[in-house]
């Protein structure tokens, strides 16, 4: 069989048309000179520059990207402690109803988990600002972190850890020493994957976002409400941008861990 | 084997045990793994544990480590309790059978891990990896990573990284189940010498009954989380307690007879019309008892005439396997019974004088074989 006869190559097409024409139009058209999002006027860079100038833009701009680190570090931490624990403690009673309850907010919709967020800072009289946002963020990665790093984690040969034990490490040296520099990867693509969750979020930023911080996606939608003007075009553009270069890497890195540990375990597997 | 002075503490009463265990039971869920064991280990031994898989070995070895705890019993090491004493608090390094080499540290690093663990000055760590490294001859290896290397020499890594910090005890785990057979031979006569250097105490655990044999100042055999017998490797061989020690250990005719006493004899009467074999034992058995003549291969020899000899008995050959140095000769009797002879080969094949479906005679010594009751 031709592995790209007429029929392939037209079903690849459709499929990625389908998914990044709309991208491509827009990125096509933040460079646009007229202001007319539907005319295409000649190429220029100015929504750019206009973008630079737009006040209310840098600073939901200044806000997204502060809760992105944060949440992400935070749910970077949580999550590999709850994978570590959950991968490690063997069977206990329970377990399977614990790591049921760490991925059940992979398939819980956002809008119930925003809702639910934002009854609880109510509830407990927190204002809504940069720091509910980033609990909220961290508490939705946290379940992909965990996911990512318990996945290496089940690979991991727990004799090292033992062996590390055995020459006179604490636990906590065995896990800051051996186990943490070697699942590396994984935990820094988790704070990849969570950072870019927290930078795109729009759903759980709504519900826990106050007046006092707003994220880009939200003003993105609402300024796209009163219509689409090329600056937004131009803003959306560095948004896929960012999260095109935090994906690829993430994948880059996990791909290339898996690699050398294939590498190392066919070298362990001859010796 | 000319051994120098005799290394025997476990005969002499006034040696305290470096290790005991005391009635240790060790249990994962219903499953049984080490059944009631007690069993002392002195300091300087080379004890080595063999047994069929998933009798327990490596069971008993984490034990000591510290990564298992025993459901049931004690075990002290120096006499004092270690039941609550976590890994990194023994005075014991192991050498696990996966190596359990760090992959992001270099060969230097693994071996100085369990150094920078401790008070040592960053001098004196250095001095003791060089030691290390050219106890295992790993100097030039020393920047690289383990899996830059070969599996021997990672092998070798392991073995440094346990041996770094000194400790009272070695735990090894089919340190050699990986290596080709010369590396093997090399690499153990290695550990004895580092054993004798050092004055280690050694554990291993080997399905290499040869290793054992080799390398062991005791054998002990495993069956179903208990100790069949403890012995120095050639009381094992030449005097087991039991036919399956004697099976276990090397190759073994075994005849089972009823036993009589007669003078300092005994006699088996094994088969209808056959002369009873002539055996002698220090055990007891009573009249008509039943019991396992077992006798190894090299001392049957093979004739084609009639011997005189205590036990001869007449049978034809079956088969040959020619193993270069020795050929095994099995020699069916009238009975059924299958006798397996062994001769070494000192003479070039062409001028051997036996071959298939002669006849034959197998004879053996009154002293050569032992008698077992179960
Ligand atoms: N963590 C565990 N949970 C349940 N059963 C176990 C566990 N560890 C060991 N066992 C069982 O205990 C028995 C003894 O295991 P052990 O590893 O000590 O065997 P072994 O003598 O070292 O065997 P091998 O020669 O194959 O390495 C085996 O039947 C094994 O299945
Ligand atoms: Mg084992």
């Amino acid at each position: 069989m031709k592995r790209f006869s007429w029929f392939n190559i037209t079903a690849l097409t459709l499929g990625f048309a389908f998914l990044y024409l709309p991208m491509i139009i827009l990125v096509i058209y933040s460079f646009n000179e007229s202001k007319l999002v539907t005319v295409w006027a000649g190429f220029s860079t100015k929504w750019y520059a206009e973008l630079m100038q737009n006040e209310a833009f840098l600073n939901a701009a200044w806000v997204t990207i502060k809760v992105a680190v944060f949440s992400s570090t935070l749910a970077t931490v949580l999550g590999t402690m709850a994978a570590y624990v959950l991968v490690r403690a063997g069977r206990f009673s329970g377990r399977t109803l614990f790591s049921g309850m760490i991925y059940a907010p992979l398939v819980m919709p956002e809008v119930i988990t925003g809702l639910s967020l934002l009854l609880l800072f109510i509830g407990i009289g927190l204002d809504r600002g940069v720091l509910t946002i980033v609990l909220a963020h961290t508490t939705f990665a946290m379940c992909y972190v965990s996911v990512v790093v318990s996945s290496r984690l089940v690979s991991f040969d727990r004799s090292l850890e033992e062996a590390a034990l055995d020459l006179g490490c604490s636990p906590w040296q065995a896990f800051r020493l051996v186990t943490l520099p070697i699942i590396a990867p994984a935990v820094i693509s988790g704070w990849l994957l969570a950072f870019t969750l927290s930078l795109d979020d729009l759903v759980i930023a709504s519900f826990t976002a106050g007046p006092s911080a707003t994220t880009l996606p939200i003003k993105i939608f609402s300024a796209v409400r009163l219509g689409v003007s090329p600056e937004i075009n131009a803003l959306s553009t560095i948004m896929i941008a960012i999260v095109t270069v935090g994906v690829i890497s993430a994948s880059l890195i996990s791909k290339q861990a898996s690699l050398k540990q294939q590498r190392d375990e066919q070298a362990a597997a001859r010796g | 084997m000319a051994q120098q002075p005799v290394f025997a503490p476990w005969d002499d009463p006034t040696q305290t045990p470096l290790i005991t265990f005391q009635n240790v039971t060790k249990r994962f869920g219903d499953f049984v793994a080490i059944d009631d064991l007690t069993q002392h280990i002195y300091e300087r031994e080379f004890f080595a544990l063999l047994g069929p898989s998933g009798c327990g070995k490596t069971t008993m070895m984490r034990m000591l480590g510290g990564f298992e705890t025993p459901s049931e019993g004690k075990i002290s090491i120096s006499g004092r309790d270690m039941n609550k004493v976590p890994p990194n608090k023994r005075a014991v390094n192991m050498m696990f059978q996966s190596y359990a080499l760090f992959p992001h540290l270099s060969i230097y690093e693994n071996i100085a891990f369990g150094l920078r663990r401790t008070d040592m000055d960053k001098d004196a760590i250095d001095a003791r990896v060089a030691e290390m490294l050219k106890l295992t001859r790993l100097e030039k290896f020393a920047r690289r990573k383990p899996h830059q290397i070969s599996g021997g020499q990672r092998q070798r890594v392991a073995l440094a990284r346990s041996l770094a910090k000194a400790p009272k005890l070695l735990l090894l785990d089919e340190p050699l189940g990986a290596l080709d057979k010369k590396l093997r031979q090399d690499t153990q006569f290695e550990l004895m010498d580092i054993q004798e250097k050092t004055g280690t105490t050694f554990v291993i655990v080997t399905h290499d009954q040869e290793e054992a044999m080799t390398v062991a100042s005791r054998v002990a055999v495993m069956d179903e989380g208990r100790i069949i017998q403890v012995a120095t490797p050639d009381a094992i061989y030449e005097a087991p307690n039991s036919t399956y020690v004697a099976d276990f250990i090397g190759d073994v005719n075994i005849i089972e007879g009823k036993a009589t006493r007669k003078g300092d004899k005994t006699h088996i009467a094994w088969a209808e019309g056959q002369p009873d074999i002539i055996g002698s034992t220090t055990r007891d058995f009573s009249e008509g008892q039943t019991c396992h003549f077992a006798i190894r291969p090299e001392k049957v020899a093979i004739s084609p005439d009639k011997p005189d000899a205590p036990n001869a008995l007449h049978g034809k050959i079956l088969d040959i396997a020619y193993l270069g140095n020795i050929s095994t000769y099995h020699v069916e009797l009238p009975t059924g019974h299958i006798i397996k002879a062994q001769t070494a080969n000192t003479r070039r094949l062409a001028r051997r004088s036996l071959t298939w479906e002669d006849d034959v005679w197998v004879s053996f010594t009154d002293t050569a074989g032992v008698l077992l009751d179960r």
